[in-house]
């Protein structure tokens, strides 16, 4: 096993939910040693947010995903004592990451000019819903909220359907993993220099960023991007992109030469249109493209594409995909124990030198490590 | 000061995911020399979009490509590969997005280039990974979302998989890589090792439904079931979702349905009253919802809610969006130039570093404008050359 990049970093995650959760289990798998402050009674409010209604103990597993290896330490921020100890235990840190709503941390006594007297080199990272002022600052930073702000639920679905949201939690995963770079670019700037940093990011600024080649060329021809109205894989390119039903599946087709696909797939009908007409008559080729695939099963249509080289694939569900050998050879599943249970979830997808990044730890209990870490950090005053 | 001043990271990667990557370091204080192929270059100059170009190159090269150095290069000309690999000696990162075993075959996989520079760190993102039966396919992000399960999560039961219509697998992909490259560099800076960090989209995109393939990984393997209408997240119970009002949308995250029937007035809502229900009946509830909302409108909905502290937002399209306050204040456009004088409006980097917006005024590169600039200073004209110029 490779020595982890971040081995001997400790992180203090002042975090609840997803998006700095998200952030630590990423520093945690890379090597740092994260902490997460929770409030003794409930902790982090994700620990009893489930999905599906599934539990592990008396945190759900959605937070026993997010949140394996990490140590908990409860702590009551209006109470002295307790203060005292964090601030005993910031002066040992390296980084300090919270995503509370504007002014909590500075009625908390943690804000950042505080935190720098205390540790001048320490990395103060936060999140935010939609930045520090503005008429939307004190709004809740919930991700499908900030989906639907921020233009992104009319990139997805067909143009007959309504808006369409990602369904997965695309604002609080992009903008945790957007605080990581900073931080990580921060504690090499530190390594240098010698100097701490505030690293500072949005839910919004985050979407928004993500969105960059659809608004850049909105900026540009001051045009709302359009769905196409069947089978639309992203506004902004020609047919056929998008996914397409066949006789027994479905098929997702990317850019490609109208023409040649028109050979590849012998569909005629296609010959008619130019190049030059792929995207302004993207509806009339997606509906012939729609009538000409679903004849045929996917395998037939996949073997005469891939021969031409085009761009094809089936598409899977995870049942299909689990079983596949492409999926297999990832290796990409990894356990942990809790209660004596085995609980199955997804590793870190980065690899060093070669080689895969396994962690088994699980998900601390509220207020595990208490003991541990007041011991440590008295031992070292 | 940048956080990333004085770091070195050489390009060799196209079209998206890698040179998103890229981007980010860039714009936190890298400097980024992109190598493009003589002639064509990353064959994004060429992806248009929308059939909108800016001076006959696409805008999401533009978009993509700011900030960056252009030196144009053949990798299969020998002079131009001992260049290069005379520029890689004195670079901090290289990035790749080449399919396996072209880099083996041009001569820059990792063993070569760590001979050249033990201290590099050497970056590649994939389609597939380096093994297994996919490895040769194309990376291509909308047939990533095919692969990976990933359109059975968007849109309604009744609808075909829908893909997320923004390049998700490249954005996450380039994400990871970057923090991979970063948390090496932070190593290199703490013991002076180099290492090799490779992402593939496929993992990427498995990364990104962790919590959702955490839940089908231990629940029996239940594929998900989207909800028959309203659908938001094929995981949460009602009224998680986008509604159609009278006017305009408004997006419902997790909230409490009871006090949501008292406070728009929904009598029938209110037949629900277990909470154990929410998931279960989530449809129904949402259609009892549906039918309700679109009798006013999302302006009337949203000043009732919001008071209540409910989660709520409106739905907007640009349009709309670039007409807010909240959207103003954050100053997320800015005006790129290019070398021949062509302005682009694009956006700035998402973080914040010690209180400021990091912004930078240089655009895209043209193809191999900074070759001369490049070869001088890092020397990589040779003498023979130099002597003759002086004659």
């Amino acid at each position: 096993m490779i020595e982890l990049p971040l081995k001997g970093l400790v992180v203090l995650e002042f975090c609840q939910y997803l998006s700095g959760p998200s952030a630590g289990l990423r520093l945690a798998d890379l090597g740092a040693r994260v902490i997460k402050i929770e409030r003794p009674q409930g902790g982090d409010a994700g620990r009893k947010l489930a999905i599906k209604d599934m539990w592990v103990d008396e945190s759900s597993l959605l937070f026993h995903t997010i949140n394996r290896n990490k140590e908990s330490f409860t702590a009551n921020l209006k109470d002295e004592e307790d203060v005292a100890i964090i601030k005993k235990l910031i002066t040992k840190a390296d980084v300090l990451m919270h995503n509370f709503r504007p002014g909590i941390m500075q009625k908390n006594g943690l804000d950042y000019s505080t935190v720098q007297q205390l540790n001048p080199r320490i990395i103060y990272a936060e999140i935010s819903g939609y930045g520090k002022e503005g008429p939307w600052k004190n709004k809740p930073g919930q991700d499908l909220l900030l989906q639907s702000i921020t233009g992104i639920a009319h990139t997805t679905g067909s143009g007959t359907n309504g808006p369409v949201p990602f369904g997965i939690a695309i604002a609080d995963i992009l903008c945790g993993a957007q605080l990581v770079q900073g931080i990580l670019a921060a504690l090499i700037r530190r390594q240098k220099k010698s100097i701490g940093a505030l690293i500072e990011i949005s839910l919004m600024e985050s979407l928004l960023d993500f969105q960059f080649e659809l608004l850049t060329t909105y900026y540009t021809n001051d045009k709302q991007p359009e769905r196409s109205h069947i089978s639309n894989g992203h506004p902004l390119l020609s047919a056929p992109y998008g996914i397409y039903a066949t006789a027994d599946g479905f098929i997702a087709l990317a850019m490609m030469d109208i023409h040649i696909l028109a050979k590849a797939i012998h569909c005629k009908e296609l010959e008619i249109f130019s190049k030059e007409e792929a995207f302004a008559r993207r509806d009339e080729i997606k509906t012939i493209l729609t009538v000409h695939i679903i004849t045929e099963k996917t395998k037939y249509w996949l073997s005469l594409l891939q021969q031409e080289g085009l761009w094809a694939m089936e598409v899977f569900d995870w049942e299909k995909m689990m079983n596949h050998e492409a999926y297999k050879s990832l290796k990409m599943e990894q356990t942990f124990t809790i209660d004596g249970n085995e609980i199955s979830t997804t590793r870190c997808p980065i690899r060093i030198n070669g080689e895969r990044l396994y962690a088994d730890k699980r998900a601390p209990k509220l207020g595990e490590h208490n003991d541990k870490i007041v011991r440590e950090v008295l031992d070292k005053v | 000061m940048n956080l990333l001043d004085d770091i070195i990271v050489i390009d060799f990667s196209q079209f998206l995911s890698g040179p998103s990557a890229a981007l980010r370091l860039a714009d936190m204080g890298a400097r980024v020399i992109k190598i493009e192929k003589p002639g064509t270059g990353d064959i994004c100059r060429q992806l248009y979009v929308s059939d909108v170009m800016i001076e006959g190159e696409s805008t999401i090269f533009h978009a993509i490509n700011r900030n960056k150095e252009s030196y144009a290069a053949d990798l299969k000309n020998a002079d131009d590969l001992e260049k290069v690999k005379q520029l890689l000696a004195k670079a901090d990162v290289m990035m790749h997005n080449f399919r396996p075993g072209v880099m083996e075959r041009i001569g820059l996989d990792y063993e070569t280039v760590k001979q050249i520079n033990p201290s590099i760190i050497y970056a590649e993102v994939t389609g597939y990974g380096n093994e297994g039966p996919w490895k040769d396919l194309p990376g291509q992000d909308l047939l990533l979302q095919a692969a990976s399960g990933v359109t059975w999560l968007n849109n309604n039961n009744d609808e075909d998989p829908t893909p997320m219509g923004v390049a998700v697998v490249d954005i996450m992909a380039g994400t990871h890589i970057a923090q991979g490259i970063l948390a090496t560099l932070y190593k290199r800076a703490v013991s002076g090792e180099g290492a090799l960090v490779q992402v593939s989209m496929f993992e990427s995109i498995l990364d990104f439904q962790f919590e959702v393939l955490t839940c089908y990984y231990n629940d029996g393997n239940q594929l998900p079931v989207r909800s028959a209408i309203n659908s938001a997240h094929a995981y949460v119970a009602a009224p998680y979702g986008i509604y159609k009002t009278k006017e305009g949308y408004i997006a419902l995250a997790m909230g409490n349905i009871l006090l949501l029937a008292e406070l728009l007035g929904c009598e029938k809502m209110k037949q629900f009253n277990d909470s154990n229900d929410w998931f279960s009946k989530r449809d129904e509830i949402k259609k009892v919802l549906a039918e309700h909302l679109v009798t006013n409108t999302a302006a009337h909905w949203l000043a009732i809610l919001e008071k209540a502290d409910i989660w709520c937002a409106p739905v907007l399209n640009y349009n709309q969006l670039v007409q807010q306050e909240g959207y103003k204040v954050l100053n997320m456009e800015i005006v790129v130039k290019t070398s021949n004088g062509l302005s682009v409006t694009t956006t700035r980097c998402p973080i914040h570093v010690d209180g400021k917006i990091l912004k930078s005024e240089k655009g895209a590169p043209l193809l191999g404008e900074h070759n001369e600039k490049i070869e001088k200073e890092f020397g990589l004209i040779k003498e023979l050359q130099v002597s003759e110029k002086i004659i």
